[in-house]
């Protein structure tokens, strides 16, 4: 990714910052405009939020063909979470054994290196999310026992 | 508005085509199209162009002139357009040129979707691929397009309790109908047991529920319905056309195991001609994950929400069954050219109204449709076809 393309979501990547909508009093990351459900009547009443970082899973995949640029960490846990205040983003889940994430678990947002642009380029730092409470493995879950994690 | 109808096809066989370029693989199918149609290029008013990845893929944009150079039209200097919407490049194409003629603007276009995936590695045809969903909050987070699908599938499984043998039977099937189309990429059978146990790609995703990053390309050339018995005997009619978006983010989806903008472009071409689900005689779906035919059949009402899986794994939409799906093989089995994907869709179901099907002709096809999205169905285009 180009220098300025990452540098000017620089707060919305380290801090969270979104927006919130004074007329329908509503929260949006990344960053909008306007509200989509309240369109142009929104427009000069969306002020930029900082979101806690407090949220839950919705769902969640063990990927084990990785993306580009995150061959390092397969198998890792990819997620959909809601954040407490609405919105939903989605994220790496790191820190954890990643077949035990399950929907309802609560995160909590953390800063971590996202990426390189190349060996000699800029380093990406932004927001992964881990869990707030590691589950204990009780059991190996069959489906999953005769892959290599 | 006229009617139009689609009055010759073109296909190449879809797969790695390492000696074989963009523009020849455009100028393969536009000819053949055209022969098949009995037209000449100077009957061409314009030509519309389905691509979605050129310029990833081979460092090559401005493809419509590419390809009105390539294939001669440039002396007439016909009107050329791309179109681009991810894998629903090709079945938007076919809705500029649809709008067209209908429209009275003009009276014969052809439409072309090509693609070469190939050219590159696997991780970037993968990564180009995924450019179709959100490429700075999903992609660069370290979503896969197969994760993406994989959240849906899991999201539709806890709901409904949808099984890997369902999603299984959807690619046997398309395997099934691919055995039987020499265009098909894969034209063999696989047990679903195969594709139970092939390697995970995203849990609950495997190897065989994904469709391959193809090289391919089709062509098919429309005409105002009025002027079409001038050309040939045996056209097709467009007579449903419909087209809707969605969120680009699969996150900011208020139920992640439905695809809204199916259901709604489907609504809209089944409004635009008095149609019913169940006038239907065969569709092709845009199945680029098995969980996509399962949601996509539910989207436009062929079964109820959550019933699609059992239907597909009883054998109803398999040819012979009730309402047969993805007789080409689908983009599973025949191959996944992005952007000539949703006009070799067009083809098929073409070729089932003519009757032109070989061994996979579905008995009496009248009325087909066609499903063509992009992205995690972001935007959809669906078609309705009938013999004339």
């Amino acid at each position: 990714m180009s220098v300025p393309r990452f540098w000017r979501e620089l707060d919305t990547r380290y801090n969270l910052i979104g927006s919130y909508c004074k007329l329908t009093k509503t929260y949006h990351f990344p960053r909008r405009a306007f509200d989509p459900e309240a369109g142009r009547e929104s427009m000069g009443t969306m002020e930029d939020y900082q979101f806690k970082g407090d949220g839950e899973v919705i769902n969640s995949t063990v990927v084990h063909q990785s993306q580009t640029g995150y061959e390092m960490f397969g198998p890792y846990c990819m997620a959909i979470i809601k954040l407490d205040e609405g919105p939903r983003i989605t994220s790496q889940i790191v820190d954890c054994d990643p077949k035990t994430v399950k929907p309802g678990m609560k995160v909590k947002a953390v800063f971590r290196r996202l990426g390189e642009d190349s060996e000699s380029g800029i380093l990406h730092y932004g927001t992964k999310f881990a869990l707030k409470e590691i589950p204990v493995i009780e059991e190996e879950d069959e489906s999953l026992s005769n892959i290599e994690l | 508005m006229r009617d139009v109808s689609i009055i010759g096809t073109g296909i190449t066989k879809f797969g790695e085509l390492w000696d074989k370029s963009l523009r020849q693989l455009g100028l393969e199918t536009g000819l053949a199209a055209i022969s098949d149609a009995g037209i000449t290029s100077k009957d061409i008013d314009a030509l519309y162009i389905g691509n979605m990845a050129a310029g990833s893929t081979l460092q090559q944009e401005h493809v419509s002139a590419l390809m009105a150079d390539y294939c001669g039209l440039t002396n007439n200097h016909v009107p050329a357009t791309r179109v681009e919407a991810a894998s629903a490049s090709g079945g938007l194409a076919l809705r500029q040129a649809y709008m067209a003629i209908a429209g009275g603007f003009i009276d014969i276009a052809v439409v072309g979707g090509a693609e070469k995936m190939t050219d590159v590695s696997d991780s970037e045809s993968s990564y180009t691929v995924s450019m179709g969903s959100d490429e700075q909050w999903e992609s660069k987070a370290g979503a896969t397009f197969a994760s993406l699908h994989a959240m849906i599938a899991q999201s539709h499984i806890d709901e409904y309790g949808t099984t890997r043998e369902q999603m299984s039977a959807v690619s046997e099937k398309n395997h099934h109908h691919a055995s039987m189309n020499p265009m098909a990429q894969f034209p063999f059978k696989i047990s679903s047991e195969a594709v139970s146990n092939s390697g995970i790609v995203s849990s609950p995703l495997r190897m065989l529920d994904c469709a391959p990053n193809s090289d391919g390309a089709a062509a098919v050339v429309l005409c105002a319905s009025e002027k079409a018995s001038k050309f040939t005997k045996k056209s097709i009619k467009i007579i449903g056309s419909g087209q809707a978006s969605d969120t680009l983010s699969l996150h900011h989806r208020k139920f992640l195991n439905r695809m809204p903008a199916i259901g709604v472009a489907a609504k809209r071409a089944f409004e635009s001609c008095g149609k019913k689900p169940n006038d239907l005689d065969v569709i092709e779906i845009h199945d680029n994950f098995t969980i996509s035919e399962i949601i996509a059949l539910e989207e436009i009402g062929i079964f109820k929400r959550g019933e699609a899986g059992a239907k597909i794994l009883e054998g109803e939409t398999k040819i012979g069954g009730k309402i047969p799906v993805n007789t080409s093989g689908g983009l599973k089995a025949r191959g996944h050219a992005p952007g000539a994907t949703g006009i070799a869709q067009v083809v098929e179901i073409v070729q089932q109204l003519r009757g032109d099907a070989g061994d996979r002709q579905v008995k009496n096809a009248k009325i087909g449709m066609v499903e063509n999205h992009g992205g995690t169905a972001a935007t959809a285009v669906v078609h309705i076809l009938e013999a004339e």
